[in-house]
Order: structure tokens, then C-alpha cells, then sequence
């Protein structure tokens, strides 16, 4: 945080360093042998050696693992062979990832941008209400907490071309209705459409909490020097946010240029023949699709192992990116 | 003085009900589709209030597929996730968070960067290890590889930081009480809302997981909630999906979890946020 830091420096007088070594040493040459330290904590390595242990067996071993698999032939069954960099060397030219990178680049600004923003205006409006704060808090929070599957059937039969709502409201206000789910760039809006909607409220959330942790009499004194609303948020409220910002743009980028489930469920249902493909134009196709349909719809391990290792590094690179956009005005 | 304060409020009020109405209006929509039969849903113009019919399609959803079976496995994952998270993670951060041991810091700082680690990396390895040991379409290779987290520990290292102070460590040595019955009885009462907390998101989390039930359970008899309502959305291959009966899946699916998030999450809301914003 960029709080204001008022912490008094409470620095302890460095006397007597001595003792507390040489009481140490007596303690050892009371018991005789020397115990290595490690061992006397044995209680404690203990308490804390179920999350390593997991680690190493259920995700240490598989990262490690999934690198070599990238580097080989497989499907599962029979000889592993020895390819070099050929995995990568096609995943550089394969237009299937390239549109699946553009489809996910596409969905996640076109999801993230707006939502931020409009997380943002809630945040500030509810920060400024007095009553029913945990009740609008708690509606805002459970389009989250449903799961996506079941929001995304839902979000499909609220876009279908044929008897969705969005068309039939649509019609009522005399506008052209558009067959949402048969298009790739409606099918685009729908995914982004449910993302937005699970996501703001969360987001909302979030800067609420960072909201209450500016202090009142900052507005005061914008109030005094006669800023305007408007200006005080510009002045006060974004920068005195910006960790809060940082921290919602980065969560938001990991998880929206992973998405999956929004887009294999709402693809799914009208691509006849792999539900996994995308759906029309392969336009719902994202980069995690594209590796679950590579690895376990064509068990292409190989493949899809390098993949895996594609993503990760773009989502990196991305990650870093907004990172620095953001955090770069700080100082 | 009291009628300007009001006309001042009326503004965010309306705007902020706004978003409630959009938060809330697709789950309405759930509950009028689910309630009219298949032939409503194609009419026009549609039927805007809940309807007669949702026991018909309810029993045409556990004609389709194994609700109840399916859901008493998420519950049976959820529930065994949640008591391993919360027992693990918990002793792990009262650990981290109250005791200095050689190589502290340097283990804690490999829990956040394997905390920044993305799942697809390990999916395939996982299924393989879990075809090898024979646990394909099993539960436990749901409930194992969840039984403890990165997240868990650090916020309740946080959390116990903050809600612990340390002169009862010395009270409790005093007492002869040694580690685990430190945790036991002195760490754990005093946690008890941090657990709550790091309860519901766990649960929430377990209940609503997707990508990795869709890819270890390969027996169709033995699938959990979100799988079984996607394989209700592909419709078996059938000619003519019977949307009513889909969206009854989907609210049935939902609406437990949402009593649950409803009733017990008076402060789930703020804490998560509060997490957010001090980590």
C-alpha cells in the first residue's frame, strides 16, 4: 500500500549482543552432542511438510515432467519419441493457436477494460452510500459465487438466435436482432457478456475494501481547495488506489487470459462435430481450449504440453506488462 | 439538512440497484424458464413469469442424467477438501506464522512462487500419475491433489499474524503445552472465523471446479455436479434439447449453493476483499 507511512521508527538499543550467542553455546555443550538445528524444529518441518510433499508429487514432478513431454511424441499409449524443438517449432506456425491467442487476447480486453471501469463507478457509489451497504455487497458478490458451467448454459439460452431474451428485446425495441450464437463475433460478445457480469461485482468489491482504507479528511481537504467531484476522484481516489488497481488488473489478466470453462460450455453445445472446437469461425476457441481439445480430445500430449508452456509464457509477458503500465506512475 | 442528504443519496441508490437488478435478473430468468414447459421457451412473445411445470422438468432432469448421485459426489469431494484444506493449511500457517526454524523464509518464499504457478502446466502429468496409480475416474483424485494450498496457508499466516498475539505462545509454554497442543488448543479457538472463512471459499471452490473432474472422471457413473450439467447441455447427442428441463438442471445445480453462500456468509463478502486489499 502507498498509504501515507506514519509507523514511528521504533528502533531497539543494540546492547549486549553477546550473551544470547554465549548462552547458546553453554546450551550446547550441556547436551553434549551437537544437534543439527534442522532437527530440533522436527514438530514444525513436520506441520508444514504436507504442502510440499503435495507439491512435489501433484505439481513440482508434472511441471517438470509436462517440459519433457514437450519435447516428445505421444499419445498416451506406446513409445515417448524424441522430437527437439519441433513441438514448438509448430507451435509457431500454427494458425489454430495463432487465432486462439487473438480470440483470447480479444475476449479478455474486451471483458476486462469496460468491467474495470465499471467496477470502479459501483465501488465509488456504493462507497458513498450510507444504508444497505452489505446487502448490495452480497448481491453484487453472487453472480461469483454460481458456478461458471451453469451460468454459461444459462448465458447461451439468453443469446440463442432463436428464442433468447437479448433478441426478443431486441425486436421489442425495434432494433435488428443478430444470431448471437451462430456468429464468431457474436458468440465473442456472449463469453465476454458473461464474463463481465461475473466478474464486476467481485472487482466492485475490491475497491470498496481499498476505498475505506483512504483516510476522510484527505476529501476534506479536496473539498476545502474546491475540487469538484470529478476531480477529487481523478486526484485522490485513483491514485490513493492504485495498489487495489494493481492487484485487480493483474488477478484479471491471469484469469481472463485463462479462461476456459465460459467458452467450452457455451461453444459446446452447437458444434456438431467436437464440442471442443470453438464453436462458429472457432471464434470461442481460447488458448486453454485449444491445449484441453489438443491433449484430451486428440491425446496429443506432446503437443499439448507445449502448448502449456506457450501460454504460460504469454501469460507471463502480459502479466509483467500491465504490471508496469500500472505501477510505472507510482513514482 | 435531512431531505438534501436524501435527494443527494437518491442518485447512487438507483444506480446501484441497477447492478442488483442485473446481478440478480439471470437467476429470475432461471427460475421462469425452469418453471414453463419446452414449447414456452420458443414462444413468442415469451412468458415473463415463473410458470407450473418445474416438477416436470425436474423429473425429466433425473430421467437425463444421475442428479442426486452426481451431486452427492461433489459434496462427498467438496466436504473431504474442505476438512483436509482447512486442517493443513491452517497447522502450515500457525507454523509459518509463529515459529522461526532454519530455512523459514526461504520455504515460504517457494509456497508464493508455486502459488503463481498456472494449472494447465501440470494437467497432463497429473492424469498420467493418476492413470498410473489406477485412480482415473475416482474421487480421491479429486480430493488428494486439493488437500492443501498455497492460498489457504498464505492468508491464514495473515490472518493468525495478525489475531494471535504471541505472549499466549509464551503462555502456553509456560504451561508445558507443546506444538501440537498449542495448535490444538490455543491457535484453533482463537481462529475460528479465519476458518470459516478459508471454509466457504474452499468449499465454493471445490464445488464449482470444472476443468480437472472434466478431464480424471472418465466413468460417466461416477461424475460430479458441473459435469453432469455440461453433459446435460451436449444433450447426448438427442435431436431436440428440451430447454426447460435444462435450465431446471441448472437452477437445481445452483440453488444449494447459493443457500449456503446466503446463510453463512454474513462476512465472507468483506473478509475477501479486506485479503485482497492487505496482501
Amino acid at each position: 500500500m502507498t498509504q501515507p507511512n506514519v509507523a514511528i521508527a521504533v528502533q531497539e538499543p543494540a546492547e549486549h549482543p553477546l550473551p544470547r550467542s554465549g548462552r547458546r553455546r553453554r546450551l550446547r555443550s550441556v547436551s553434549g552432542r551437537r544437534r543439527p538445528a534442522f532437527l530440533r524444529y522436527w514438530p514444525q518441518y513436520l506441520a508444514i511438510s504436507p504442502f510440499y510433499i503435495l507439491f512435489a508429487v501433484f505439481g513440482l514432478f508434472p511441471v517438470l515432467f509436462s517440459l519433457y513431454l514437450s519435447f516428445h511424441r505421444w499419445s498416451g499409449v506406446g513409445e515417448r519419441k524424441f522430437v527437439g524443438l519441433q513441438q514448438y517449432k509448430f507451435l509457431f506456425k500454427d494458425h489454430t493457436f495463432y487465432l486462439s491467442l487473438w480470440n483470447t487476447v480479444l475476449i479478455w480486453a474486451m471483458s476486462t477494460v469496460p468491467m474495470l471501469f465499471a467496477s470502479l463507478v459501483l465501488a465509488a457509489l456504493l462507497h458513498s452510500v450510507a444504508r444497505a451497504k452489505g446487502f448490495y455487497r452480497m448481491a453484487f458478490f453472487i453472480p461469483n459465487v454460481t458456478s461458471v458451467v451453469a451460468m454459461a448454459i444459462l448465458f447461451t439460452m439468453l443469446f440463442s438466435s432463436n428464442f433468447g431474451l437479448i433478441n426478443v428485446v431486441l425486436h421489442w425495441i425495434h432494433l435488428p436482432t443478430y444470431p448471437w450464437t451462430n456468429r464468431p463475433w457474436g458468440i465473442r460478445i456472449s463469453i465476454v457478456a458473461l464474463m463481465t457480469w461475473q466478474w464486476v461485482g467481485y472487482n466492485a468489491i475490491i475497491y470498496l475494501a481499498g476505498l475505506q482504507t483512504i483516510p476522510q479528511h484527505l476529501y476534506e481537504a479536496a473539498h476545502l481547495d474546491g475540487a469538484g467531484p470529478i476531480r477529487t476522484f481523478f486526484s485522490i481516489t485513483v491514485p490513493l488506489l492504485r495498489p487495489v488497481i494493481l492487484f485487480t488488473v493483474v488477478i484479471s489478466t491471469i484469469t481472463g487470459l485463462q479462461s476456459f470453462t465460459e467458452a467450452q460450455v457455451m461453444t459446446g453445445s452447437n458444434a456438431a462435430v467436437n464440442p471442443n472446437s470453438g464453436g462458429p469461425g472457432q471464434a470461442g476457441l481460447t488458448m486453454v481450449l485449444y491445449f484441453y481439445q489438443q491433449a484430451f480430445s486428440y491425446n496429443d500430449f506432446g503437443y499439448g504440453a507445449a502448448i502449456a508452456w506457450g501460454i504460460f509464457l504469454i501469460v507471463s509477458v502480459f502479466t509483467l506488462i500491465n504490471w508496469r503500465l500500472v505501477a510505472r506512475k507510482e513514482d | 439538512m435531512l431531505n438534501r442528504l436524501r435527494r443527494a443519496q437518491l442518485l447512487p441508490h438507483i444506480v446501484l440497484g441497477i447492478g442488483v437488478l442485473v446481478s440478480i435478473f439471470p437467476f429470475y430468468w432461471s427460475i421462469v424458464l425452469a418453471t414453463n414447459t419446452s414449447r414456452d421457451v420458443f414462444r413468442y412473445p415469451p412468458r415473463l413469469v415463473p410458470g407450473t411445470h418445474l416438477a416436470e422438468n425436474v423429473r425429466h432432469v433425473l430421467d437425463s442424467i444421475d442428479f442426486f448421485g452426481s451431486m452427492l459426489n461433489t459434496l462427498i469431494v467438496a466436504i473431504c477438501t474442505t476438512t483436509l484444506v482447512l486442517f493443513f493449511d491452517s497447522l502450515a500457517a500457525f507454523t509459518f506464522a509463529k515459529y522461526r526454524f532454519p530455512g523459514r523464509s526461504f520455504l515460504f518464499g517457494l509456497l508464493l512462487v508455486i502459488f503463481m504457478l498456472p494449472a494447465q502446466l501440470s494437467i497432463i502429468p497429473q492424469y498420467l500419475i493418476m492413470v498410473k496409480i489406477g485412480w482415473v475416474g475416482t474421487l480421491q483424485a479429486l480430493v488428494v491433489p486439493a488437500a492443501v494450498n498455497a492460498f489457504g496457508i498464505f492468508w491464514m499466516r495473515q490472518y493468525i499474524t495478525r489475531a494471535f498475539p504471541d505472549e499466549l505462545l509464551d503462555a502456553a509454554r509456560m504451561d508445558g503445552a507443546g506444538f501440537l497442543r498449542t495448535y490444538a488448543s490455543v491457535c484453533l479457538p482463537m481462529i475460528r472465523p479465519g476458518l470459516a472463512f478459508l471454509g466457504i471459499y474452499t468449499f465454493i471452490n471445490a464445488w464449482n471446479d470444472y476443468i480437472w473432474p472434466l478431464v480424471v472422471l472418465t466413468n460417466p457413473d461416477k461424475i460430479t455436479l458441473q459435469v453432469a450439467l455440461a453433459q446435460l447441455n451436449l444433450g447426448h447427442g438427442a435431436a431436440q434439447t428440451d430447454y426447460a428441463m435444462l435450465m431446471a438442471g441448472t437452477l437445481m445445480a445452483v440453488t444449494p449453493l447459493l443457500i449456503v453462500f446466503v446463510l453463512f456468509a454474513r462476512n465472507f463478502v468483506a473478509d475477501l476483499a479486506k485479503g485482497a486489499v492487505q496482501g
